[in-house]
């Protein structure tokens, strides 16, 4: 059971990556693309506990770090969505959350994720970037994955809900 | 642990519903770091490269795929922006075959001519430059703050790290990295790229910089080595570079000044290029190769010829 949810959260980020780096660039505003690999990661993380969603949030980071067009120091955003996934696990309670608590949380993850990404460039020198460039990018981020959320999170948690309810016991 | 069963089966039920292991947070966390520092202390040899590349291979012809499956759709609205386009060239086409035609009717004595310099422009095209064809298959996004982009051409097509990538505008970067079929490229207009410059009209040069900025208000600075050199509006810049060493081929084109300012601390001349690549909707790119690369895929011939 554990294996087949490892390899279903691996492919729905596996998917969430290619999108991310083939399809959105063509609807891109101002270079920035909605981030789904995070939206992933976030859904793991309200359906399907701390534990599993750390990992997973490790994995996707490593690979958005090492897939194709990516240019910059492995780890960071592996560091980045580490955290995003301890931080949605804590919203998640026994109940279903509400549509207000996944769109905060989602909004929370992303300023949270886009922002230590860039914060960990910053000490490690990695790219030049201005302060002011940065925060507009993070803005932007913030509000494409929130207009992605309606579509992304729904089917994703249902698919994590869906593995938890045959496996281990609630 | 072994001797008490239960009680460890309970301690972790409860663990895993509150919140999750620490020691979970922790590793992971510190596994990132150490990825960080293998990659940035290593630099060129960081045993991360492979990884990558690894990497690369299984998810570069995935990308390749998407994208040929995307593209029909995101070119539905270039078809209606192309059309007066279309038709301009039609016109333009229409009076270059007349033209041709006038040459023709008057070629007898021309080609005899022809024949001496054939032998000439066989021993020049030797010199010229030779293309791999390839096509943009990926876009880094801007929440990464690096201008890349993924060509579906690699090592199997002759490509290696640090060629130049132009396509029929003029500079587009150069070659990161390779797989063996995708190739990442590193945009003229990344931040940290530094590409020669070269003032067509006084062959002064500089250093072009990025900014980091794509799309309609992407430029290029130009900081001239000379600083009592004024370029003017308009004139055009090319590259300079080398081509054993440097990773860009010199003659180049490179893009427009449109902004001309004197830096007073620094003591120089500041010019801001408008580059003729549009960067935002790159497609097809050629990658400049030594003439006599083997590739798997037709080369583009210094004398325009296929093969």
């Amino acid at each position: 059971m554990t294996l087949a949810r490892a390899v279903v959260g691996f492919l729905a980020v596996s998917v969430a990556l290619v999108l991310q780096v083939s399809l959105f660039p063509h609807v891109a505003w101002q270079g920035v693309v909605p981030n789904l690999v995070l939206l992933v990661v976030v859904a793991a993380a309200l359906t399907r506990g701390a534990q599993f969603a750390l990992v997973l949030g490790f994995v996707a980071g490593v690979l958005l770090d090492l897939a194709p067009p990516a240019d910059h120091l492995a780890g960071r955003w592996a560091l980045a969505l580490v955290v995003v996934a301890y931080l949605a696990a804590r919203v998640r309670q026994d109940v279903r959350p509400s549509t207000a608590a996944v769109l905060a949380t989602v909004a929370a993850s992303s300023f949270v994720g886009t922002s230590l990404f860039a914060l960990s460039g910053l000490v490690l020198r990695d790219p030049v970037i201005s302060v002011g460039e940065l925060l507009e990018v993070v803005a932007v981020a913030v509000l494409w994955d929130l207009l992605l959320t309606p579509f992304v999170l729904p089917p994703t948690m249902r698919l994590f809900e869906r593995l938890g309810r045959t496996g281990a016991p609630v | 642990m072994a001797e008490r069963p239960d009680r460890e089966k309970r301690w972790r039920g409860l663990e895993e519903r509150s919140r999750p292991r620490r020691s979970t947070l922790v590793a992971l966390l510190l596994a990132s770091a150490t990825l960080m520092t293998l990659d940035q202390q290593a630099g060129e040899s960081s045993p991360i490269e492979p990884v990558r590349a690894a990497v690369g291979a299984a998810f570069g012809p995935v990308e390749t795929i998407t994208s040929a499956a995307v593209r029909p759709f995101t070119a539905v609205p270039t078809w209606f922006r192309s059309k007066d386009g279309l038709r301009r060239d039609i016109t333009d086409l229409e009076s270059e075959n007349a033209a041709l035609r006038e040459q023709v009717a008057s070629s007898g004595y021309d080609r005899n001519r022809l024949a001496e310099f054939e032998g000439l422009t066989r021993a020049a095209a030797d010199l010229g430059r030779s293309m791999v064809p390839a096509r943009v298959v990926a876009h880094g996004s801007a929440q990464s703050f690096s201008r890349t982009v993924t060509i579906d051409a690699g090592s199997d097509a002759g490509l290696r790290p640090d060629m130049t990538v132009v396509n029929n505008d003029g500079l587009v970067g150069r070659v990161l990295r390779v797989t063996s079929r995708t190739a990442t490229v590193l945009l003229l207009l990344d931040a940290e790229s530094v590409v020669g410059g070269r003032i067509g009209e006084s062959m002064e040069v500089g250093f072009l910089r990025g900014r980091g900025i794509l799309g309609q208000e992407g430029r290029l600075d130009l900081e001239l080595l000379d600083d009592a050199v004024v370029p003017a509006q308009g004139d055009t810049v090319v590259s300079w570079g080398s081509d054993g060493a440097g990773p860009y081929v010199p003659g180049v084109l490179v893009g427009r000044v449109t902004d001309v300012f004197a830096s007073v601390r620094e003591q120089a001349q500041r010019a801001v290029i408008e580059p003729f690549v549009d960067f935002s909707a790159l497609d097809v790119v050629g990658v400049i190769v030594p003439g006599d690369t083997a590739s798997d895929r037709a080369l583009i011939q210094a004398d325009g010829g296929i093969g």
